[in-house]
């Protein structure tokens, strides 16, 4: 049995964030338990440019953004354990991890922090119909074998997604001199950002279309064909639109999911909005002295903004621990609560006697709209008003609620798009 | 006229410009002009991409140019980079092919391995 005052799961951008904060916050004894080789997650297979814009003002590579913090490992004494995976959290904070220099061993910390990440969905929960030959890959797995392991997964590709993962991807397999056919979008509009859009398809003439789904999958021992559907506003395709592609591949670029596996054992309450976590302010779920941040949390599509919370729940992590663990006071908090156009807010839950500057507020809106306005209601008062040029769901937004407006709110708050049904 | 989509914002304003005059239509601000120039007249990119490795944890070492090259030196650069291969170790920043493809730019490794 390992004793540690703080165990991060996970060392990706979120647990090296959090770890590095909690650090610096006073935490000495501080372990990150990963089961990869190495740190750094999924940075390490995204080689593409494009992180960092916000954090460091330059646009760094995955692998490139992971060293930073990496580097700055060194100069604590934060233990990292690499190859271990863990497999069971206790609501007491007991882990049971297995490594091959332990074998199977546990760990017991005063805190914990859920920095597990998200996993691909895959083509059961979608419902795809046809063969189960080789050759479909969730896109995920394709950059991994491509980018990490040096296999080349096929030469005739159709991709279903357009999201940002599809789209890099896209790219990707162009660049090693594979002929990608067509993008499949079920939605009529891409979720991935513009710039993928445009450096990743209109570069290379690949064509999106956009309302379409995967009807068919031929090919018994290798992928064949895929023949794809328009489909109408429920989302049924419509026959008479069928169009066939001869490939050897197809790549499922259709969602993540956040990996809550030991979290939802633990007994941690989880929002079924995003699948993660519910949080407080402190990034502290209902269970005490266990916090969540990164993409276990809610899928971001910006690792900057990963960083940013991660620091918050590392720090708190390292107040809870200077405090003496005691339970946190949540007397008298608020709940947010997502309103009209607006699909989920991180935090869920409020101690508004504790904010300091500002409660700042993560969500993601339902649809695009130009010239809007975010309000926040207290009950039915609104308290305060945010104008946006532009929302779309691709991107998620952040708001920031000053102190003095929240004074005296109880009961609920609530975020909408203002106009918005 | 030519057609683009401003990535200058996430907005994405569709863009026409003119290839004779360069005058933009279809922006909303005025980043878009500056973008819908640049494309017409020298699109540029940062090429991201792997080589082969021996000796080091993974098979693959990513790499990227060091500064942004012209668009269509893409698939020139692509075929200089399928030849590369390297000895472990290597440090990131590291140039693995200077000037690639004559393109001003160099192409480094974008971690240690
Ligand atoms: C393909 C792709 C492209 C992206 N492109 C961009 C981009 O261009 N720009 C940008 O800013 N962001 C981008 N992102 C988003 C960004 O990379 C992620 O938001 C960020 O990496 C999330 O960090 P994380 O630490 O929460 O999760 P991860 O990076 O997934 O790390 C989680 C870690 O936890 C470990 N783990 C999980 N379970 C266990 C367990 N039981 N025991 C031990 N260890 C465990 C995993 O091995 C992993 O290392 C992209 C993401 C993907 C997937
Ligand atoms: S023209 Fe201006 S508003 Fe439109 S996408 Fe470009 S930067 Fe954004």
């Amino acid at each position: 049995m390992f004793e540690y005052d703080l165990a991060v799961i996970g060392g990706g951008p979120a647990g090296l964030a959090a770890a590095l904060s909690a650090y610096e916050n006073g935490i000495q004894k501080i372990v990150i338990l990963e089961r990869d080789v190495e740190l750094g997650g999924i940075l390490n297979q995204c080689i593409h440019n494009g992180f960092g814009l916000h954090r460091f003002g330059e646009e760094l590579t995955g692998p490139e953004y992971a060293q930073r913090f990496i580097d700055r490992l060194k100069d604590t004494a934060i233990t990292v354990m690499l190859g271990t995976m863990v497999l069971e959290l206790t609501s007491d904070k007991t882990i049971t991890c297995v490594n091959k220099t332990e074998g199977l061993f546990t760990i017991s910390a005063k805190a914990v922090i859920l920095a597990m990440g998200c996993r691909e969905r895959n083509r059961g929960p979608i419902g795809m119909p046809g063969d189960r030959g080789s050759g479909i890959f969730s896109a995920g797995c394709a950059q991994r074998y491509i980018n990490i392991d040096g296999y080349m997964v096929g030469s005739r590709v159709v991709i279903l997604g357009s999201g940002d993962i599809g789209l890099i991807m896209a790219r990707r397999m162009t660049l090693e001199g594979a002929k990608v056919l067509a993008v499949a979008e079920i939605m009529p509009h891409s979720n991935g950002l513009n710039r993928n859009i445009v450096q990743c398809l209109n570069d290379f003439g690949i064509p999106l279309y956009l309302s379409h789904t995967v009807t068919e999958v031929v090919g018994r021992s290798r992928l064949e064909k895929v023949v794809i559907s328009q489909v109408d506003s429920n989302f049924k395709p419509i026959p008479g639109t069928e169009k066939e592609f001869e490939c050897d591949t197809l790549l499922l670029s259709v969602g993540l999911i956040p990996e809550n596996e030991l979290s939802r054992k633990a007994g941690v309450p989880i929002d079924p909005r995003t699948n993660g976590a519910v949080v407080y302010d402190d990034m502290q779920t209902e269970t005490d002295g266990i916090f969540a941040c990164g993409n276990v949390l809610h899928v971001h599509d910006l690792v900057d903004f990963v960083s940013a919370e991660s620091e918050k729940a590392g720090r708190n992590a390292a107040e809870y621990i200077k405090n003496g663990c005691k339970p946190t006071d949540k007397t008298g908090a608020v709940v947010i609560q997502n309103g009209n156009g607006v699909s989920y807010t991180v935090p869920q839950k409020a101690v508004l006697s504790r904010v300091e500057k500002g409660l700042e507020i993560f969500f993601r809106v339902r649809q695009k709209s130009e010239k809007s306005v975010i309000e926040v209601k207290n009950n039915d008062r609104v308290i305060a008003a945010f104008k946006r040029d532009f929302l779309a769901p691709g991107e998620m937004e952040k708001i920031t609620i000053p102190k003095k407006l929240l004074e005296g709110c109880e009961g609920t708050i609530t975020v909408s798009v203002g106009g918005a049904k | 006229m030519k057609e683009f989509i401003c990535t200058v914002c996430p907005r994405g304003c569709h863009l026409k410009v003119d290839e004779n005059t360069l005058a933009v239509t279809g922006n909303s601000c005025a980043r878009g002009v500056e973008y819908g120039r640049n494309e017409a007249v020298n699109p540029m990119r940062t090429l991201t991409s792997t080589i082969a490795i021996e000796g080091g944890i993974h098979r693959r070492l990513p790499v990227r140019t060091d500064r942004p090259i012209p668009k269509s030196k893409i698939f020139e650069c692509m075929e200089i980079i399928h030849q590369c291969k390297e000895k472990s170790p290597v440090k990131a920043g590291q140039v693995i092919v200077e000037n690639i493809a004559g393109t001003g730019a160099n192409l480094i490794a974008t971690r240690n391995m």
